[in-house]
This record gives structure tokens, sequence and C-alpha cells, in this order.
């Protein structure tokens, strides 16, 4: 239905076992529709057309619509970006703590700008709004995962080296 | 006094809840009292929902049809996006059982049989702690097919956000749920009346079921003895800013703020002076160091200064602050997160943060003080949802209360804080 034509396979037979369960929690199976985007998310690092419309055909789900909502939730990335994604929180409470500085540590140090990636596709860095982590500002997420929390200079250096060392 | 964070080690696992009476209040609950007590007692209560609104959480569940051929939802929202909130993962963390409880007792009184709980995408940890708490309390019979061997029966299932602070708003996050862009919806019909897939449902805050549990063992005039009686029970508070020790600390309703930030905060950094704090989330019109210095932290105590008590996300400024620069980071983030349904959302929160950042940038002329507040008042109460009003309501209230931060930006060049930029340093 969504003309599927690379006719890619998504998902492990585990994987489409899980899908199965996680339907059967809703009355409607569009409703799998986030938990399943975040499936492709977590596997591949971003979710492709062709991988929407792979996602549309198995959840019953027109491609455009599917477009839509990877579009409008910011954590799912309809590009793909760097092995390790840095999530630095600029909002008001780490702001008031250094998190605009320490963005601006780490895009100078990397030679980044907001949303871009470094040239050897290892580092993404953004800018990020309340990641509710505030009593230790300032602070970043990594790949929607975990938290780096109270973060000097000092800090995000050693991190930065144990990360790329862990991603070659 | 603590309701929820209680100072019990590993109150998180199960055998340990359960050793604590844990549990023991649903068993009594599905054994001796009718859904329709729980809905009475809760009520009774006082209890105010702790998601930011404060509306009557006992109010909101008798809007459910009690009688209905249509499925029942209550929906737990986690979404916990508000700019200083950090709350609802305490509870995840520390008590997630008190969650689950409280929860099961909510679906007994309104005939539900489905709960989901939305936890923000970006809360994967305490995403995980949660499912195993679930799964736990699932083995345990529980949760799931006749509970405790009783005619109830219900499923909690947690679904995942992805980054959108709009998805917690009631109707937004309902459309999330049902797999579309988190787009609110126009109210009426309001969710008890067509809410998940048209369907009666009831969404209430992660901390408000929390409290559940024990107003149910205690009683609703327990409750109603702790804290302000117009507001009773107890706050997560959760402190942030330039105070020494911020976290997230359980008081009573009506403690004072400087109670909070001497007694259990460590005092500011360095001794500083207080210049702006935030007192609920930046939603939520600041407080002057006047008012700081006497205000009483509970719903109608800070209403009277135009304000309110929101999420409890408590942001201390001090005196090295540029306030300016602050409202335009607000005003960036009611901007970024605006769905774009409703014009003066969608526009008007453009306007703001980029009448501030010229501000900012030294373009600023004194009429675009009359212009940030014009720009406001057009987009409160003219949107489909709250988040206009929550764009609108800092930059009015700020700009009233601190005009002379503007004016020194709008009159010079420059702006010379005692010590340049310390407030944006790097340790």
């Amino acid at each position: 239905m969504n003309n599927n034509e690379n006719n890619i396979i998504l998902f492990s037979n585990d994987e489409l076992k899980n899908i199965e369960d996680i339907k059967s929690h809703y009355p409607d199976s569009k409703s799998a529709l986030l938990p399943v985007l975040w499936i492709v998310q977590e596997k591949y690092g971003w979710i492709s057309e062709d991988s929407m419309k792979c996602v549309g055909d198995l959840l019953d789900i027109p491609y455009e619509h599917i477009l839509g909502v990877v579009t409008f939730y910011t954590m799912f990335n309809s590009k793909p970006i760097g092995k390790v994604h840095l999530q630095i929180c600029t909002n008001v409470s780490c702001m008031i703590k250094g998190g605009r500085e320490l963005f601006n540590y780490v895009s100078d140090k990397l030679g980044v700008k907001n949303k871009e990636t470094t040239s050897d596709g290892m580092f993404t860095i953004e800018e990020m709004e309340c990641l509710g982590s505030c009593e230790s500002a300032p602070m970043m997420q990594v790949n929607n995962k975990e938290f780096y929390e109270n973060l000097t200079k000092e800090k995000i250096d050693k991190l930065l080296e144990e990360l790329h060392k862990k991603n070659i | 006094m603590k309701i929820i964070l209680k100072d019990i080690p590993d109150l998180q696992k199960l055998d340990i809840y359960e050793s604590n009476g844990g549990y023991s209040t649903l068993k009594k609950a599905l054994k001796d009292m009718s859904p329709d007590d729980i809905i009475n007692e809760v009520k009774a209560s006082n209890l105010r929902g702790r998601g930011g609104a404060c509306f009557p959480t006992g109010l909101k569940w008798t809007f459910m049809p009690k009688v209905t051929e249509k499925p029942k939802y209550l929906c737990c929202n986690g979404d916990e996006s508000e700019p200083g909130s950090f709350k609802d993962r305490e509870i995840f963390k520390k008590n997630p059982h008190q969650f689950i409880e409280g929860t099961l007792l909510s679906c007994y009184a309104m005939g539900i049989k489905t709960a989901y709980v939305y936890i923000r995408g970006e809360y994967y940890k305490w995403i995980n702690l949660l499912q195993k708490a679930i799964d736990d309390a699932y083995k345990k019979g529980y949760i799931g097919k006749n509970i405790l061997g009783t005619n109830f029966s219900t499923d909690i299932y947690i679904h995942r956000g992805a980054g959108a602070y709009i998805c917690g708003e009631e109707s937004a996050l309902m459309n999330s749920i049902e797999g579309k862009r988190g787009y609110p919806r126009v109210k009426p019909p309001f969710p008890a009346t067509y809410g998940l897939w048209g369907n009666p449902t009831t969404i209430n805050n992660i901390e408000t079921l929390a409290n559940i549990p024990e107003i149910i063992k205690n009683g609703h005039e327990w409750f109603l003895k702790i804290g302000e009686p117009k507001h009773p029970g107890t706050l997560l508070f959760g402190v942030s800013g330039h105070i020494n020790k911020p976290g997230v600390y359980e008081l009573e309703t009506g403690t004072p703020l400087m109670t909070i930030i001497n007694d259990y905060c460590g005092g500011m950094i360095d001794g500083k002076e207080i210049k702006m704090v935030i007192p609920g989330g930046s939603s939520m019109p600041p407080l002057t160091k006047e008012e700081a210095l006497t205000i009483k932290m509970d719903d109608a105590s800070l209403k009277a200064i135009g304000s309110a008590i929101g999420t409890a996300g408590v942001i201390v400024m001090n005196e090295d602050t540029d306030i300016v620069k602050v409202l335009e980071r607000i005003s960036q983030f009611y901007y970024h997160e605006s769905c774009g349904q409703c014009t003066p959302c969608r526009e008007g929160t453009g306007w703001l943060m980029r009448i501030l950042k010229r501000i900012n940038n030294g373009e600023g002329r004194i009429e675009d003080l009359d212009l940030l507040t014009d720009v406001s008042q057009n987009i409160e109460g003219n949107t489909i949802c709250a988040l206009g009003d929550a764009a609108a309501w800092p930059v009015k209230w700020t700009v009233k209360k601190f005009r002379d931060e503007f004016e020194k930006k709008i009159k010079k060049e420059s702006v010379s804080l005692p010590v340049k930029n310390k407030v944006h340093s790097l340790r």
C-alpha cells in the first residue's frame, strides 16, 4: 500500500512478535505507531522514508500520516546523525548555571554548530529544551538515553574522550 | 510529613513496599469499599491536581459516566516537560509502587480497565524503572485479570513520548497515545465525555495518583489537616537555580519559600541576594525579591499575587541574573514547543521571542515593552489550549514586575552587571 519498493525488512521475527504484543495494548493499532517508531529509531539511529513506508504497511497507516508524526516529535530523526548525539539543555535552570557556556564550549571544541555533525560522523550536537534534570544543571543527554549531570569543562573533556573511544 | 517520598530505603522494591504496608490499602478497598466510596473520599480530601492546573481531583473523577457501554480509560500524565519540573521522575525512582497502587485504586473508583502511563521520551532510565515495578506488580497479581481474586481487572501500559512539551496537555496527550501528532483538541467535548478513541477518559498527574493510597488508607480528614486546607497535603517541590542544594523536597503546602530556600536548600550560593523566583515551572508568573521573602507556597497565596503553584518547580535566580535574557530563553521555549494549530500562539510566541531577542541585542525601543504586553494579552485566552497562556504569562508579568531591567537594556547600549557574565560561567 505504501509502495515499499525496496522491500526492506526492518524487523526480526522476535521484534515482530514484540510489535504484536504492543498492538494488543491498544484497541486501535494506529496507537502502536510511536512504540514501533521507537524500535526503528533505536535500532537504526534514524527513521528513513523507506522505514516509514514499511512501518505503514505493518500497521496499516498511510506514509503521509507517519511522516507527519516523525516530523512532529523532536526525538525522532528523519535524517541520519552522528554516532553520538550530544543533547545539551540550555533552558532556564541550566542556562543560569552555565548551560549556554557548556553548549558553546562543546560546539567550539568539536567545530560544529547546533544540529550539525562532525565530519568524521562521530558527534552531533543539539541544544535541547528542559530535560527534567534541573537539580544537576548544567547537564546533557546522550543518544536519548543516559543523562550526564553537574557538568564542568573537565568532565566534558573526559566524557567526550570516552564516548569517542566507545564509538570508534 | 512525607506522603510519597518516604524515608524508607529500597521502597521501590516490591517486597520492601509490601512489608511497609504496600498494596494493603488496595486489598482493603477492593473488599470493603465501593468505587463510589473511593471517589467520595478523594473528593472530601480536597486533593488538588499536581500537574500544574491544581484542579480538584475528586471533582474531575465525578465527570466520568458511571453507566456506559463504552470502555473507560485513565491516562497517567508523566510527560513532565515544564521547565523547572523534575519531581515525577523521583516517584518513578523512589516509590513507583505507591503510584501504581494509586493508579489501581483510581481505576477501581472509575470502572477503568486500562491505564496508560504517558512518560516523556527523554526519561529512558525512569521508564525502565517503572516498567520493572509494573512487571513485578503483574507477577504478584496486583495488576491484570481478577486482581487479588476479585472481579476487578485492569491493565497498566507505559506509552513513551518522543519529545513534545505540548503532549503534557491532556488532549494532546490523548492524540499522542492514538498515534497522531500531539495537537490539543478543541474543548468541549471534554475527555470524560469524548477522550481516547472517543471514550470517557480521565487524565491525572503522576504525583496526584501517588497520593491516593494514603488518602484512602488514612481518610480525608487526615489529609485535610496537612498543609493549607484549601490546598491540602504535601508538594514535591523541585528546587533549582542559584541555591546550594537543589533537589526535590516533599514539604507541606503553605511552607514559606524562604524556609525552603534556607532550611532545605542550604541558602543562596555565595550568600547572594535573590532577584527573581519562578514558583511553579516557567509558565508561572515570577516573584520579585520582596514577594519571595514573605510568600507561602500554596495555590491560594500565589494566586493572590498574580502567580500560581503550577508544578512547584521553583527556579531561584540571584542578583547577577540577566532577567531579560532569561525571559528570551523562556519565550524561545514556547515558540519551539507551540504545536502550530492556532495563530495567536504560533505567531505570537515567535513575535515575543523576536522582540526579546532584539532588546537583548541592544536594538530595543521603549515601545517594545508595551508591545510585549499587548501581544501577550492578545494570545491569552484566545488559544485552543493553555500553552498560549503559558507563553503569555511570563512575558506579561516579568515586564510588569521587572520593568526597570528592560528599561536598562533599552536606554543603554550595554548593561553593566555587577560581575559581568558571572551567571554564565562554567565551573
